[in-house]
């Protein structure tokens, strides 16, 4: 994990809130699932939509959190690639954000960035 | 070879099983191509070596992973065979329960032999019967006749929308599976028909509706709901064998139910036995009702589903039933079947006792005469005022 950098240092950018387009409304609706008898469940509990996992936010496992420097980021799009939550935002080509809603804070983001543009800060929840 | 006009055949059970796949010409065949592997496989491999079927024929490098293979190619969308025996079913355990929970509709032939130890490879029931709850129908044959039949019928069992449950066809190894027997065959044109185009329910090759097949189902918990389900599926499974077992009579003349009973409206004892040993056990009963003695007989066809209320409805009224188990469930009251039936029948009144008998494990021969022990047994009982001691009787066991 890239050490993080004492001084000199310009602020990075606060990690971004995830964008209202990246959950659109689920087609399977399982709102109330917890009250559904087992003809309700599909067959062989096969999940018949692709991509639902947007709705299991998994951001609340987080301890630490990256911090993306935009100015230091190459475009190289490791960090896209390598998270296992696809959490990264990318704009024009470059790194700008979390999605603070699924990431685990797992590093992998900041261990793979070969310009040190991302690190890992202890998250201060309230 | 194709077959154009009805025919009778003499041939092995392994020759029968592979023949019906070969009629049925199903999408995928993945099987372990090595001991303890069954003949079945071997001629399935021929057939597509010689062009006659259509089948992709996966050979994977274990039972393991054969089932794996199976499960993956039937959630894909494709029609799906297997086919193990002993210890292959054994190495399979655990992916069994994966293709029933995942409801796919997946044929697959176990020939019946011994499992390890001590090495034994001959005939008995251990594989299946230890496999009796991972949510297999489970389907025994008793000749090679059945062994052809079954397997077609596994088909529209299977795939039924009102059960969507795997199907295994059993034959007693060696026994059927390496001896040679008739075996009349239907026509390519009619088993084609018969079990019709495969409809798959959420094929993972649909790339325009792609689905999840196999999620973790642990933290909100629908994992209990969904084995409801599979017992829901089990339950109309007995009606569906039933109704496509008639259809198939249509269609061959041959009618199966879920048991075979032989000889026992006004039977006072009884035997219940599984597989090839019921031909010979026939054979006793006539002998005995030559004598006088009121006896009949029990074949078990469909072992899962249980048909519960068939064995009180053609056995609950006898003195005594005796079922012959050719596996044990060791500190059991007795071998599989024997706590099914005994099970079945205690709502009867008056209650017919219930006897253990094991017998032909590790291909331990059962001759007529060791049959008719068991009668014995079941006819001093039925005599005697009070009940006899239910400890498990063995047939050819050497004592000393």
């Amino acid at each position: 994990m890239t050490v993080e950098k004492k001084t000199g240092a310009k602020q990075p950018a606060p990690p971004r809130k995830p964008r209202a387009k990246r959950l659109p409304k689920a087609k399977w609706d399982v709102s109330d699932i917890d009250s559904w008898g087992g003809s309700r469940h599909e067959l062989g509990a096969t999940i018949p939509e692709a991509g639902n996992s947007i709705y299991n936010e998994t951001g609340g496992w987080r301890a630490d959190v990256p911090v993306i420097d935009s100015e230091k980021c190459d475009g190289c799009m490791l960090c896209y690639f390598y998270c296992p939550d696809a959490s990264i935002i990318i704009e024009e080509g470059k790194a700008v954000g979390v999605d603070l809603a699924h990431c685990k804070g797992c590093g992998i983001c900041a261990k793979e960035c070969p310009t040190a543009a991302i690190v890992m800060k202890l998250e201060e929840k309230e | 070879m194709t077959t154009e006009q009805a025919t009778i055949l003499a041939v092995t059970g392994n020759e029968a099983v592979a023949e019906a796949m070969r009629q049925v010409n199903p999408d995928v065949v993945a099987a372990y191509p090595i001991t303890p592997q069954t003949e079945i496989v071997q001629i399935y491999a021929q057939f597509v070596a010689d062009g006659k079927v259509d089948t992709e024929f996966i050979t994977a490098e274990s039972e393991h992973s054969a089932m794996s293979a199976a499960i993956g190619s039937a959630a894909a969308g494709a029609r799906t065979m297997t086919a193990t025996s002993s210890q292959g079913f054994a190495l399979m355990w655990e992916l069994l329960f994966v293709a029933a929970s995942y409801r796919l509709p997946i044929v697959m032939a176990n020939v019946n032999r011994a499992l390890s130890g001590p090495i034994n490879i001959h005939c008995d029931h251990s594989d299946s019967m230890g496999g009796r709850d991972c949510g297999w129908i489970q389907l025994y044959g008793e000749n090679h006749q059945e062994a052809y039949d079954n397997h077609v019928m596994a088909v529209r069992i299977a795939e039924h929308a009102d059960v969507r449950l795997p199907v295994m066809t059993m034959i007693d190894g060696y026994v059927i599976s390496g001896a040679i027997g008739p075996m009349e065959s239907l026509t390519d044109a009619q088993v084609q028909e018969f079990v019709g185009p495969y409809r798959p329910i959420h094929p993972m090759l649909d790339s325009k509706h792609p689905v999840t097949v196999g999620p973790f189902d642990g933290l909100h918990g629908f994992y209990m709901e969904h084995k409801a389900t599979q017992q829901q599926a089990m339950e109309r499974a007995s009606r569906v064998i039933d109704e496509i077992a008639a259809e198939y009579a249509e269609l061959s003349g041959r009618r199966y139910g879920l048991i075979d009973a032989y000889r026992t409206e006004d039977a006072e004892v009884a035997i219940v036995v599984v597989g090839s040993t019921a031909g010979t056990t026939r054979m006793i009963v006539d002998k005995l009702r030559a004598k006088g003695v009121r006896a009949g007989c029990v074949r078990v066809r469909a072992f899962r589903p249980f048909p519960a209320a068939e064995y009180a409805e053609a056995i609950g009224h006898c003195k005594v039933v005796g079922v012959m188990d050719r596996s044990d469930s060791f500190g059991a009251q007795g071998g599989q079947v024997f706590l099914e039936v005994r099970s079945a029948l205690y709502d009867c009144d008056p209650r017919p006792q219930v006897l253990p008998f094991i017998y032909g494990l590790g291909g331990r021969d059962i001759f007529p005469a060791n049959i008719e022990q068991a009668f014995t047994v079941l006819r001093d009982a039925a005599k005697r005022k009070t009940k006899t001691t239910v400890e498990r009787r063995y047939l050819n066991l050497r004592e000393e």
